[in-house]
């Protein structure tokens, strides 16, 4: 392979870390505290405001079953509002930090109703108030879901950000369609793919590996509740 | 904190159940008191659940009081109202005088502080080591390191658990989790220990244990407990008073010993029949059974009696007594004696032979002497 199309390589992937990294942190930033009012606001939470509820799952369910290229093209007015353009790179991170804010939030929300209602219950008898009970017992609680939750999110921007070349956004994927597919190189193909499946391997091992840092339910003993 | 001798209600009984109050909390104001307290759930097919039905109850200052009952009876719904956990719709909740019900969210939370509880299935924070678990309560209250730090201390040599102070729940044994169960629930020096089904994931081993470590945390503290089992164990062991749930009411309560001499209930009398098998083997029923029948279905001379003696009546030559005197003939088909709050307690079946006013004269002279009489011809 050239030394041009190692620089490409290595430019490119670099443009899917940017991708994946900025949407990733902005998709959690937001999706967390959504999540957390998703749950909390449920007919068995600790703040159920069945209203709010409603709408914050519709929009959230609108969100997340819009196809991507079509959530990509129909946001533009509102990238180019955030990025100041609707191409490249940075532009790209605006779709894909929209479509991973209410992945992350359904994540967070499915982790919490993970965590025992007998926790939050033994918190409230103790007299804790409810920002104690989502800090200090949700949270904590949940926080090993939340990582598996946030490695899914990473993992699958790798995928998102693929057609984030459809508008310019560059990144592994858009290498791969444009060298590999269209000017049929084969063998630039097949290496976009192999250093995608490594980094991809590599965000899950990573993720695993805080899991498991984070997780003392079950370790040793089976039975513990 | 109250430090009256927890036991002296139990030392003296009369035959009946009583309701009187132990001790001194006749006169000062009880620990816990519920007022015609009614709490409904709404099923999932949107059909009205019942699970408390108009119940008043009183349970006094140093008291440890037993709530029995089938599964479903309501006694975890009834408990819940005690920290309101549950809100009743109707009635009066008052833990130590204060009025729960009245107040705002702000003062329940610092009333709720009283009132501690331990649960069935531990309830503890797994991404918490023991210490930071018994600590929780007082982080919540927003107390400074330093005496956070020292009163766990303690409370994990109170419970016995200092050597595990930086170990994870999931390290634990069923009985080390609810002894740091325990520890939390005093943390924050509640007056009332509320206890739902504490020791019913242990076995009676450690169920023994962890009884023996609520009892001295009564007497010495001075802690009410209120505790639900459906173990007749338990309530043996430790229990003061019970109080029986059936269908969302309380159905009978007294002292210990004299539900147990006296149940005036079915439900009272099928719980209490893990402890005292007053079930017979039914060989000798079947027999029983076909005399009768042979005699056209009357009891005749043959009646099927259950005696229980208490206390220091176990001692006394009773029943030879009565043998002599009214010339009663009879077989013990069972026999058990047992003890309760450390007074023994006895039960006997007899199936016995004699004429009607033999048999109406013993019985007169057994109860005039305090053991209470069932007769138990409809089991046959
Ligand atoms: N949150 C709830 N929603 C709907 N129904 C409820 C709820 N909690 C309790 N119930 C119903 O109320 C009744 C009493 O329940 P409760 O849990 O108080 O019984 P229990 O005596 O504690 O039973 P167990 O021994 O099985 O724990 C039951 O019929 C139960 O189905
Ligand atoms: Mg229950």
């Amino acid at each position: 392979m050239s030394s041009e199309l190692l620089n490409l390589l290595w430019s490119s992937f670099f443009e899917t870390l940017v991708m994946v990294g900025v949407a990733g942190a902005a998709g959690a930033l937001l999706g967390i505290p959504l999540g957390i009012s998703l749950h909390i606001t449920s007919a068995n939470g600790i703040l159920p405001r069945p209203f709010f509820n409603r709408i914050a799952g519709l929009l959230v369910n609108a969100v997340r079953s819009t196809p991507f290229i079509i959530l990509l093209v129909a946001v533009i007015p509102l990238t180019r509002l955030i990025a100041g353009t609707s191409i490249g790179t940075a532009a790209a991170v605006v779709p894909l930090s929209i479509a991973s804010c209410p992945f992350v939030a359904r994540l967070v929300e499915t982790a919490l109703r993970e965590v025992a209602p007998g926790l939050v219950e033994a918190a409230q008898a103790m007299g804790a108030t409810r920002l104690q009970i989502v800090r200090k017992v949700l949270l904590p609680e949940a926080l090993s879901g939340i990582v598996a939750g946030l490695t899914v999110t990473f993992v699958s921007l790798v995928g998102y950000s693929a057609m984030a070349g459809a508008i310019g956004g560059g990144g592994l994927g858009d290498l791969g369609i444009r060298y590999g597919y269209q000017r049929f190189l084969p063998e630039v193909m097949l290496v976009v793919v192999l250093v995608l499946i490594a980094f991809v391997q590599i965000v899950q091992s990573l993720g695993d590996y805080f899991v498991a840092r984070i997780s003392h339910r079950n370790q040793s003993s089976p039975t513990s509740a | 904190m109250n430090a009256r001798a927890p036991f002296a209600a139990a030392s003296s009984h009369t035959p009946q159940n009583s309701e009187e109050l132990p001790g001194e909390a006749r006169q000062g104001i009880p620990m816990v008191e519920l007022e015609n307290i009614s709490v409904s759930f709404r099923s999932p097919d949107g059909k009205l659940v019942q699970a408390v039905r108009d119940v008043s109850l009183q349970i006094a200052s140093g008291e440890i009081f037993g709530i029995i009952g089938r599964s479903g009876a309501g006694k975890s719904t009834l408990v819940r109202t005690l920290n309101l956990l549950a809100r009743p719709e109707k009635g009066h909740v008052s833990i130590n005088g204060q009025n729960l019900l009245s107040l705002g969210e702000n003062e329940l939370r610092h009333a709720r502080r009283e009132i501690g509880m331990v649960f069935q299935h531990f309830n503890l924070l797994s991404s918490r080591t023991v210490f930071e678990n018994v600590a929780f309560p007082l982080e919540l209250a927003g107390h400074d390191k330093a005496y956070i730090a020292r009163e766990v201390g303690q409370l994990l040599d109170l419970v016995g658990l200092h050597e595990q102070a930086w170990r994870y729940p999931h390290q634990l044994s069923g009985g080390q989790k609810q002894r740091v169960g325990i520890a939390r629930a005093l943390a924050s020096k509640p007056k009332v220990l509320l206890s739902d089904e504490a020791t019913s994931a242990l076995d009676p081993e450690t169920t023994r244990n962890i009884l023996d470590l609520l009892r001295r945390i009564n007497r010495e503290l001075g802690l009410t407990i209120v505790l639900i089992t459906h173990e007749m164990q338990v309530v043996k062991q430790i229990c003061d008073r019970i109080a029986v749930m059936d269908s969302g009411r309380i159905v009978e309560s007294g002292k210990v010993i004299d539900v147990f001499r006296a149940p005036q209930t079915a439900i009272t009398r099928t719980m209490i029949g893990e402890v005292i098998a007053h079930e017979l083997p039914s060989s000798v029923l079947t027999r029983i059974q076909r005399r009768r029948l042979a005699r056209g279905n009357t009891a005749g001379p043959e009646c099927l009696l259950r005696l229980s003696f208490a206390g220091d009546d176990v001692d006394r030559p009773l029943l030879s007594e009565a043998v002599k005197r009214y010339g009663l003939d009879f077989n013990i088909l069972h026999g058990q004696i047992d003890e309760i709050q450390g007074q023994a307690f006895a039960s006997l079946t007899l199936l016995a032979h004699a004429g009607e006013e033999a048999l109406q004269g013993a019985k007169e002279f057994l109860r005039n002497h305090d053991v209470s009489i069932e007769e138990l011809n409809h089991v046959v």
